[in-house]
């Protein structure tokens, strides 16, 4: 009896491990098809300008004010800090590249997998339970070159716009903090930032931080999206899944990527 | 929702990207100011270049007027070999002499150009040949206590 509770266990992992690795090779297959299907999204922009008013321009809001809030409190917290050691002065340098480098694509591309990414999951894979993507089938319409590849590019596209945005927003809430609440010294608190942060070292290497944040959600809305069980229930788990996977995703690579271009050389 | 209207959002929200993007290279970054324009190149042997990094700046009374272009370790004389992009627009007498110091007490460290009174002028690829290495703080305490502890035997 014992030897059969064990078999089955193993029989369980066992089949959670090639599900997993199941899901992983169709989600890179499907990552392929995207790419190659993206003709009709380029050749027929509308359908992805559509998207990127979806995707980017209505997530500006919470992007521009938690931006602020994050500056302005970055702004409190690092003249608390610096003050003990007499480099207040220093608050721009702090407030700018925490922001540029970290702050700004990781917490913005967190906002976007929650504020996006599920309504993107939500929709394909609504689309998907209402049987639209089987009807665009039958028509001889690809819905991935349709429905997937427009809202992939937009993403992709979105998201370094919006990272930029969230941390020069950033910049300025810990400026009016900084400069106009607390009282430093408005000239040093910028001429500092400006010969601390690298336009190529901190700013393009947060850009190419924030592609590769906006490919990973983007990436990972549609495949739920597509992939999940056609019934409200499968909707609902899919989109919880795409927060939670793209969130870890995000973190992971922020990790690996800031491993690669802050070693300090 | 009309297309146009779309259109309009979505060419606003791009426009406000690339000014952020703008906005943090200009205001947050510098980019361009610090660029300097024509170089040409210098080097010298320093004993102990402390904490010198490349891209760190080089200064004449104070000015910057070049940057650090590359930092390597001579095997032969076991010294520091230092090359630096210096401005076209200045010229350096040949007894220039290059030392290393630091802005403030903890700040970042700098090459200083002090001019002498040659009336030939440094041409490029030149080695200044009169450097002094930095100051390390461990040294000069250590300096300090030893003087201290001999005066003291002196004394008595």
């Amino acid at each position: 009896m014992n030897n059969a509770r064990v078999q089955q266990i193993l029989r369980q992992m066992g089949h959670q491990v090639t599900d997993r690795l199941w899901r992983l090779g169709f989600a890179c297959r499907f990552l392929l098809m995207t790419v190659l299907y993206s003709g009709t999204a380029l050749k027929r922009f509308h359908l992805t300008i559509r998207e990127i008013y979806f995707t980017g321009v209505l997530s500006l809001i919470i992007i521009l004010v938690s931006g602020m809030f994050v500056g302005m409190v970055l702004g409190l917290q690092g003249y608390d800090t610096l003050q003990r050691y007499g480099a207040a002065e220093s608050l721009g340098v702090l407030v700018a590249l925490s922001l540029v480098r970290e702050l700004g694509p990781v917490v913005a591309a967190l906002l976007f997998a929650s504020r996006a990414g599920s309504a993107i999951t939500a929709e394909i894979g609504l689309m998907k339970a209402t049987e639209q993507l089987s009807a665009m089938e039958m028509m001889a319409v690809s819905p991935i070159a349709r429905v997937v590849a427009p809202r992939f590019w937009a993403g992709v596209i979105s998201m370094p716009m919006l990272a930029a945005l969230f941390s020069a927003m950033g910049v300025l809430g810990g400026y009016l903090v900084g400069v106009q609440l607390i009282g430093v010294d408005e000239g040093a608190f910028w001429s500092q930032m400006q010969a601390a942060v690298d336009f190529r070292q901190d700013i393009m290497n947060g850009v190419i931080k924030s592609f590769v944040f906006g490919v990973l959600v983007s990436w990972i809305a549609v495949f739920e999206g597509f992939d999940a069980d056609p019934t409200a229930e499968g909707v609902s788990r899919a989109t919880t899944r795409t927060v939670v996977t793209s969130s870890l995703a995000i973190l992971a690579a922020d990790f690996v990527l800031t491993a690669f271009m802050f070693r300090g050389i | 929702m009309n297309r146009a209207v779309i259109d309009l959002w979505v060419g606003l929200f791009v426009a406000m990207g690339l000014a952020a993007l703008l906005f943090l290279g200009l205001k947050a970054a510098n980019l361009g100011a610090t660029d300097i324009g024509e170089t040409y190149s210098l080097q010298a042997r320093f004993d102990n270049i402390g904490g010198l990094k490349v891209r760190g700046p080089v200064k004449s009374a104070g000015v910057v007027v070049g940057r650090v272009s590359e930092i390597r370790f001579d095997a032969e004389s076991y010294t520091a070999l230092v090359s630096m992009q210096v401005d076209k627009r200045y010229q350096f007498p040949r007894d220039t002499f290059a030392t290393i110091n630091t802005s403030g007490l903890l700040g970042e460290q700098y090459v200083g150009f002090e001019v002498g009174g040659d009336p030939d002028m440094l041409k490029a690829g030149d080695v200044l040949k009169k450097t002094q290495s930095a100051v390390v703080l461990e040294k000069l305490i250590s300096q300090f206590m030893f003087n201290k502890a001999s005066g003291d035997e002196g004394k008595k």
